[in-house]
């Protein structure tokens, strides 16, 4: 066997990415996740576009407009941390700070659940609410999911690790910008 | 062979052979009471040989997994398997279970008895000994496989597969488990047999396809990896909460609808990027190996597996639609072309490519071995598009129109003649597969002038290796 001999000069697509493929990989099948529960909350909405905008009034549209600022502005500290992967402390900083603005949305998201169960409202109010507990309860299980990757790569940060991270960070804020005006506001 | 522990596998082959033989006899048995209802009703009743088709299914396959661990681990991780002994050991426990199994579910023996009596739940109805047993010998299969691969080579082959079977176990406990809620025992069974079938071992099957694969095609180690995760990944991704597509009006709450039809849409993914990764390893091929019938079953295996598993299983996964066909001929073509596409052709493209070598001998009969490969999947693909078209009517019949059951299965008899005539097909073509791979030393069907001068001159063209 001659294994060297006719190895190919271009390098393949994916030593190209930022990062690493398989976080390209996990982005990719939540975006389309994501993107089917959206397009199916969609569809059903036209079926019922009156239960769908009185069930609508009931979430907290102030509290996630805020939520949206607090999570992109993380995502934008985690941008910063993924190029100053030279000076550790100060990428240490700007993932803490990342993190930290998860945890406020979360706080955010909390709240404003709470309030609903207070209020009675569950899973099978009606399919509304089926599905914006399901997509900003996905989402917020990727919002956790992502506050302990940012807090692992704080660890050791080098280029890629930190660049790691912040993609799938960027994927959780990516989603909600789409998961924000859909169940939210239209 | 190059380690003379690889051995063991051809214990662990033939064993899953005589199951499979089992299998698929049991299959043409249950195919003729289709067709005639009375059909050995005292001596066999319906729902005893409907367990022993399934049950003695899963354990030919596995037992062809326990042997294609035993085959590839020496290969991948240069070092021989730490116990002989050991390995020989699981495979008496495994065998003794099964014949204990069938012994208990045939005469009803110690009904009602904790440690002897058979469960009476679907798939998972084995006596607790027999439970005990099998994951007494998993776990000598792990500890023998696990202790092999950290004293040599760790590869992305191994590791994915190791990550498979002991995930296969551990997800076997909850078999242990079994509530009086029906929809809960439903629930946890599926934890073992879901997440079996779709999740760990598609890790099985990944990892061993990209074995056969780089054999086979001679593409560097390195891309077939990277195919490898990323499939891997995506079957993962999509089947564990893929889950939910077996909660359906089952009494399990209703936001399972959703999650079980968006995640098990994504399943198909897996099977494609297989089917997508067999092609381009043929493409990028860059040895001409010489067991030809063990690339077809590689092929084979990955595209029957898209369409058993992926489309057919696509077809009643969303809510809307199972609801109409849940648990009706519908169910049974896609486990049949799913199952066979998925682990059947990989076992027996394994055992194809491996049986050569263990016995010490040239390829030999790759023209009988193909044919039975067409006979087979042809006669499977022909029992698909006929179950396909009983469900179809059944549905109708049954839920648009509300007829009764028994007058539905009535009118569907010209299907189940022609499964029928496709099982026998089927099992044929595996009767001519056993003929095929154990049948010594020398070629049925000789070859021409061409492959003769291959044979002779090109040395990269060698028999077994």
């Amino acid at each position: 066997m001659t294994d060297n001999a006719q190895t190919t000069t271009e390098p393949p697509f994916w030593e190209n990415l930022p990062g690493d493929l398989m976080m390209w990989v996990m982005i990719v099948s939540e975006l389309l996740i994501f993107g089917a529960g959206l397009a199916v909350f969609l569809f059903l909405r036209l079926m019922d576009p009156a239960g769908f905008a009185e069930a609508q009034t009931y979430l907290h549209r102030t509290g996630a407009g805020i939520g949206t600022v607090v999570l992109v502005t993380s995502g934008w500290l985690a941008a910063v941390a993924a190029h100053s992967t030279d000076r550790i402390w100060r990428c240490r900083a700007l993932l803490a700070g990342a993190t930290l603005l998860g945890a406020v949305f979360m706080g955010i998201k909390g709240q404003e659940w709470a309030d609903l169960f207070a209020q009675g409202i569950s899973f099978e109010t009606h399919v509304f609410f089926t599905f914006s507990f399901m997509l900003t309860g996905f989402h917020a299980a990727h919002v956790i999911a992502g506050m302990l990757l940012l807090a692992f790569v704080a660890i050791r940060p080098n280029p890629r690790s930190v660049e790691v991270g912040a993609a799938f960070w960027h994927m959780v804020d990516l989603v909600w910008i789409l998961v924000f005006p859909v169940v939210y506001l239209l | 062979m190059k380690y003379k522990t690889q051995k063991i596998a051809l214990a662990y082959f033939v064993t899953a052979m005589a199951l499979f033989a089992v299998q698929v006899s049991l299959g043409l048995i249950m195919g003729w009471i289709y067709v005639d209802g009375n059909f050995l009703t005292e001596i066999l009743p319906f729902n005893v040989a409907r367990m022993l088709h399934t049950n003695s299914l899963v354990v030919w396959l596995l037992t062809g997994f326990f042997g294609a661990a035993y085959y590839l681990v020496p290969e991948e991780s240069e070092q021989e398997i730490h116990s002989v002994k050991l390995a020989y050991l699981q495979l008496a426990i495994l065998i003794i279970g099964t014949a204990g199994v069938v012994l208990t579910y045939t005469f009803n023996l110690f009904e009602g008895n904790f440690l002897l009596g058979k469960e009476g739940r679907e798939f998972l109805e084995q006596p607790r000994w027999v439970k005990v047993g099998i994951v007494v010998a998993a776990l000598i299969f792990l500890y023998n496989i696990s202790m092999t691969v950290l004293k040599g080579k760790k590869t992305a082959i191994t590791n994915i597969l190791i990550l498979g079977l002991w995930l296969i176990a551990l997800l076997f406990l909850f078999a242990f488990y079994n509530p009086e809620n029906l929809a809960l025992d439903k629930q946890y069974w599926w934890f073992v047999i879901h997440l079996w079938v779709e999740g760990t071992w598609e890790l099985v099957m990944a990892s061993i396809l990209a074995f056969l694969m780089m054999k086979l095609t001679g593409v560097d180690r390195e891309i077939v990896e990277k195919w490898l995760y990323v499939i891997v990944a995506t079957a993962l991704f999509s089947g564990i909460l893929g889950t939910g597509h077996h909660y359906f009006f089952i009494g399990m709450p209703g936001y399972w609808l959703w999650i079980g039809s968006i995640f098990s849409t994504f399943e198909v993914v897996p099977f494609f990027g297989m089917m997508a990764f067999a092609f381009v390893m043929v493409w990028k091929g860059r040895r001409d190996h010489p067991n030809k019938a063990a690339l077809l079953w590689s092929l084979g295996c990955a595209t029957l597996a898209f369409f058993g598993a992926g489309v057919w299983g696509f077809l009643h996964t969303l809510h809307g639609v199972n609801y109409y066909t849940h648990g009706t001929q519908i169910t049974a073509a896609h486990g049949h072309l799913a199952f066979f596409g998925a682990y059947v052709a990989l076992n027996l493209a394994i055992i194809t490519y491996a049986m050569p070598q263990l016995l010490g001998r040239d390829p030999y009969n790759q023209v009988l071995n193909m044919a039975s490969f067409w006979l087979m999947s042809s006669g499977m693909v022909f029992m698909t598009v006929t179950l396909t078209l009983a469900g179809t009517v059944q549905t109708h019949l049954q839920r648009v129109n509300g007829e009764g059951f028994m007058d539905v299965q009535d009118q569907l008899w010209i299907f189940f003649v022609m499964r029928f005539g496709s099982g026998v097909a089927v099992v044929l073509g595996a009767l001519l597969f056993l003929y095929a791979v154990l049948r010594p030393r020398k070629e049925i069907v000789s070859p021409g002038p061409i492959e003769r001068d291959r044979l002779k001159s090109d040395p990269d063209h060698i028999a077994a290796e």
